[in-house]
Formats: structure tokens, sequence, C-alpha cells
């Protein structure tokens, strides 16, 4: 057998393991890092993004299918659950301050979730967007694994939420702080909490990067605002379906 | 660090439980947070040396954990790229919904907490 179809032996093998796809996404994101460092944390090389680009341009060159590639990264793709348990931490660290701006993040969490319901189906609906999709876009502010459950109990599709979900996080984070930037928001709580209610995870790993009471503030925001959408969206949904149904 | 583990996947565990047996909207993980959280600020009350012990190494090993918070949308985040065919004649219409939306949601949401009084230092 000569020395190129050994190769090919090997990396048949390789590629059906775990071990290959995790390696490669551990890889991809410390390399993303790495660049986001040592370009002063320029938003638009946020870390998630360059690393889902990395690791989709290596799958796209070998032609290796998602499936596969997930059969692997499924394990970093576990821990989400965990981690989300683990925000119970720096709410837990920073309790006394939330208890004292507690009125504010009740009433902010409920106004900020209703809008950006609101504001996804404005948009959606003057741009002509078919029910459907209308229906897996409305949760797309709030974590994956809520945004999910939500899009399936209003008839939308789960798995395109999940694909709007993630940009959304990224949107947030990549822009967030331009954005707060022109409009004069300096107030680190205030930056924070912007950034978990508008962008979940994705958005609230950003924060915590810059600054720890921004991160506090933003862990809050998306725990409370993925329960109350969890509670209004379907409750909105039924006052919304006339106008869904005249559209379909 | 595996006590820690133990304990996360422990509340993790009883929130998935409860979302099921109650079929509750909200995911089992955020119902472990709650949880999580009510313990921590028992545990902080009661102080018992021996748990208090505990309490500090799950606290560490948790900020450890959520330093890695990003890497974590990585494998859901390629398959959006290697799917994205399924949106095919819309692509461009539900990016301009998520951009727009996302950043006059944050701008609103920051302002309507400033105009609360949630940014002073003492309310």
């Amino acid at each position: 057998m000569n020395e190129a179809a050994k190769l090919y032996q090997v990396w048949v093998y390789l590629q059906a393991e775990p071990l290959f796809w995790l390696t490669l996404t551990i890889g991809a994101y410390l390399l993303a890092n790495k660049l986001y460092q040592a370009s002063g944390l320029f938003p638009l090389l946020n870390p998630v993004a360059v690393s889902i680009l990395l690791v989709s341009a290596c799958l796209m060159a070998f032609g290796v299918e998602y499936e596969r590639y997930f059969d692997g990264a499924k394990f970093i793709h576990f821990l989400l659950g965990p981690t989300t348990v683990a925000l119970a931490v720096p709410i837990y660290l920073n309790w006394a301050v939330i208890l004292k701006t507690r009125r504010a993040i009740l009433i902010s969490v409920s106004l900020g979730s209703l809008f950006a319901i609101g504001i996804t189906f404005a948009i959606a609906h003057l741009l002509q967007l078919d029910p459907v999709t209308i229906k897996s876009l409305l949760p797309r502010n709030v974590t994956a694994p809520i945004a999910m459950g939500i899009s399936e109990i209003i008839g939308g599709v789960p798995s395109l939420t999940a694909i709007i979900t993630i940009v959304t996080g990224i949107v947030g984070a990549a822009f967030g702080t331009f954005v707060l930037d022109l409009f004069r928001i300096r107030n680190m709580a205030a930056r924070g909490f912007a950034f978990g209610l508008a962008s979940h995870g994705i958005g609230t790993a950003r924060a915590m990067s810059r600054d720890n009471q921004a991160g506090v503030f933003a862990a809050v925001a998306m725990g409370l605002s993925g329960i109350v959408t969890a509670a209004i969206i379907p409750l909105v949904f039924i006052m919304l379906r006339d106008v869904l149904g005249a559209a379909g | 660090m595996l006590d820690s583990i133990f304990i996360i996947f422990m509340f993790q565990l009883v929130g998935e439980a409860t979302q099921k047996y109650f079929a509750l909207p909200v995911p089992g993980p955020v119902i472990g947070l709650v949880l999580m959280l009510v313990c921590l600020l028992w545990t902080k009350r009661t102080n018992l040396p021996l748990i208090a012990d505990q309490r500090d190494r799950l606290v560490t090993n948790s900020q450890q954990l959520l330093g890695y918070l990003s890497l974590l949308f990585v494998p859901i985040g390629v398959g959006v790229i290697m799917h994205l065919q399924l949106l095919e004649a819309q692509l461009a219409r539900i990016i301009a919904v998520i951009t727009i939306g996302t950043i006059v949601t944050m701008v609103f949401t920051a302002f309507i907490f400033l105009k609360i009084g949630g940014g002073a230092k003492d309310e």
C-alpha cells in the first residue's frame, strides 16, 4: 500500500471519531480568540462568529456533512445545559445589587421582552415573510433551548428558530457596543442588561468578557427574559393569530 | 472540581425532571438555575462551615465554566452555515428582521432600564 492510501485510511478512521471534531472546534475557538485579542477586541471579529466560519470552511473544504461533525461536537454542545445552571453563580454573587434594582429589572424585562416580540413581528410582517417563518422568528431574542420550545408550541420550525437565535446573538454581540456607544449609554448595568435581553447567551458572554457588572446584569436579563417570553408569546400569539392567518 | 460538576448536573437533572413532569414551557436548565440560586442563597444564610467550603468551590468552578460560554455555541452555529440553503429566498429579509430588531431592542431596553432608575448606584 502506498503512502497516500495509508494517509487516507487514517483520515477515514479519524473523521468517524468525536476526538477529531472536538479538537477542531476547540482549536478554531482558541485561534479566533487570539485573533480577537490581537485586534483589541474588535466587535466584528466576534470569536463565536469567527470560529463558526473557520469550522464551516474546514467542513466544506473536506466535504464533511454537518451531521457527522455534530456527532462529535455534541459533547461541547451538551455543556450548554450545565453552563446555564452555572449562571446562578454570578446572580448569587451580586444578589444585593439585584435586590436593590429589582423594580427596574422587573419592569425592563417585561417591557423589553414585549418590545422585542412586537418589533420582530412588525418588521417581519412589513417584509411579507410567510407565517411559519414569522412564528419561527418571534422568540429569537431568548436563549436557543427556550426559543426552540416556544417555536414548537406556536407552530414555528424549531431548527429554523435555532439558526435565527444564533444569528441574533452574534448580531447583538458584534454591533451592541457600537450602537450603545452611539446613543451614549455608558452605564454598565444598563449596557449589560440590554445585551442579555436582546442577544441572550452570546450577548451575555460578550458582556462578561468586558465588564463584571455588565456580565451580571446580562445574565439576569437573559434568564428572566427567557422565562417572561416563554409565558407571553403563546398569549400574544393568540391575539395575533388573525393577522397571521390573513398574511398567509 | 468533580463535586461541583456533580452538584450542577444534579440541579439540571432535577430541573429537567420538573419540566417534564409538570409540562412547563420553561426549559429544564433554567429551572435548575433557579433551584441552584435558591440553594446558594439559603446555605449562605444558614452559614454552616462544611457547606461554605463546598459552596466556595462551586462558585469558583462555575465561573471557570462560564468563561467558556462562547465556545459552547460553536457546534450549533456551524449548523447555521451548513444549512443556509434552508432559508433560501427569505434569507435577506430574515437577516433584516434580526439586525434591525436586535439593535432597536437593545437601545429600547437600555433606555427603559435607565429611565426607571436601574443605573443608579443607590436606589
